[in-house]
């Protein structure tokens, strides 16, 4: 199949980007998003051209390095899938597919497809931890979890920390990455001692960074590669109302 | 946003209450009874005086937040936007928002400042004379210009509704698996039910 391919080009953070098209590019359909970008990169490099800049590592769903928005979609139109999971199937003969990074104030492009997104670092940084003496790892089962509990921990732990959420956000809000690594510790016993200290500094660390205010449109838990809910943002509202009522500060 | 909404819809009940008497077929005397009552309380102009507070502090936070969150998205957006992943009611909040802050401007100018300092007519009722703001009402709704205004007004107001009811028990951190459908499917009813009652009343009076 052969697709028209818009993508967008930029030198470095001080440059102004544009979309550049690339005509005819012949695409196998079994191909992954990522490798049909590959292939386009090889045929640039032959052509001494500059090959597009975008970042993959595992190429599996699970590291979050992928980040692209693709036809306005962060990560392309497939639910729950991440960009390297995204197969030239689901696109038809003859398309126009744009390719844009993720556009976010707090996610400055560094190039092409590739943005900073080490404002999430410096959230997990703040708080996303446990640092109170847990001992030895435990034995399975010596701590009982209730089963629903756990589920609900583990789904919010699945957040690959992408930010397709942020991305998705008409205010560029990062709430629901915010809350899925406020919730999956909260939850369980080991991270609930710190659970008030930890959501008042991951809330306020991410304010900090420039995020935009939750506006509750709803398009991060469609956007997500991994579906979290967004009734983690409202576990964090509650967290954070309570933690802030009974704050000192 | 979520207490001062709140708190709004439950103003909009009361409202509509008092409004639905302009539908009584009693020359005006239930509504300018009522319209007198609310003008002369004392309890009703304390509450007036909060209900301003809370339009005012609703309005400015959110048009600070609009303009924060303009900023938090960065200068250019998507070359392709799509409208796949988030309702439109919820994604133009502000403009809607914009749109019923003018539009209580423009009410309040209209009747309200009639009611309080305007010239109305007077009316005899068991006695007591009151301002016979149902004639004025009356007089301005047959007007379909003036009628047309306040429908789409009201269809403005239900779209913010659409997605304000529900988005302000999230924003207070109620997400149930249980009770959130219950309390969307109310707040949706809600947007449709109470603004399409607002707009029958013009729309009854221009017809009748």
């Amino acid at each position: 199949m052969k697709l028209t391919l818009k993508v967008w080009r930029q030198k470095n953070v001080n440059t102004k980007g544009s979309l550049e098209t690339y005509n005819n590019v012949d695409v196998d359909p079994d191909m992954s998003f990522l490798e049909m970008i590959d292939v386009v990169n090889e045929q640039l490099i032959a052509e001494k051209k500059e090959p597009i800049a975008f970042e993959h590592d595992c190429r599996e769903g699970i590291c979050g390095a992928c980040s692209m928005v693709i036809n306005g979609r962060p990560h392309g139109p497939q639910q729950g899938t991440t960009t390297c999971q995204l197969h030239m199937r689901h696109f038809k003969d003859g398309e126009t597919v744009v390719i844009e990074p993720f556009r976010s104030a707090s996610f400055p492009i560094i190039k092409d497809l590739v943005v900073d997104r080490s404002a999430f670092d410096r959230i997990i940084q703040s708080g996303g931890y446990v640092s109170v003496k847990t001992g030895q790892a435990q034995d399975a089962n010596s701590i009982p979890i209730e089963k629903g509990l756990a589920d609900t921990a583990f789904e919010a732990a699945s957040c690959i920390g992408c930010g397709a959420c942020v991305a998705a956000c008409p205010n560029a809000s990062a709430m629901l990455f915010t809350s899925a690594k406020v919730s999956h510790l909260a939850l369980l016993p080991q991270g609930e001692v710190e659970a008030e200290s930890r959501v008042m500094k991951m809330v306020d660390k991410m304010d900090e960074e420039g995020f935009g205010m939750c506006s509750n449109t709803g398009a991060c838990e469609v956007e997500c590669p991994k579906e979290i809910s967004i009734e983690n943002i409202a576990r964090m509202n509650r967290a954070y109302l309570k933690a802030s009522l009974g704050s000192e500060k | 946003m979520s207490l001062t909404g709140l708190f709004l819809c439950t103003f909009l009940i009361v409202h509509l209450i008092g409004n639905l008497q302009l539908l009584i077929n009693d020359g005006g005397k239930a509504f300018n009874a009522y319209a007198h009552f609310m003008s002369n309380n004392l309890f009703i102009q304390v509450t007036a005086k909060g209900l301003y507070a809370m339009i005012l502090l609703h309005a400015i936070k959110g048009f600070l937040m609009a303009l924060n969150n303009r900023k938090a998205a960065g200068g250019s957006r998507y070359a392709v936007s799509t409208s796949k992943n988030a309702s439109w009611t919820s994604r133009n909040m502000a403009l809607l928002g914009s749109w019923v802050f003018i539009f209580i401007g423009v009410h309040m100018a209209h009747f309200w400042r009639q009611m309080k300092w305007g010239e109305l007519n007077m009316m005899n009722i068991d006695g007591v004379m009151v301002k016979n703001l149902y004639e004025y009402i009356s007089v301005a709704y047959e007007n379909p210009l003036i009628v047309a205004f306040y429908v789409i007004s009201m269809i403005m107001i239900g779209a913010h509704l659409w997605h304000g009811f529900g988005s302000a028990f999230q924003t207070l951190g109620i997400n149930h698996k249980k009770y959130t459908p219950i309390i969307d499917g109310f707040g949706k009813g809600f947007s449709v039910i109470i603004p399409g009652l607002f707009a029958a009343i013009p729309v009854w009076m221009l017809l009748t």
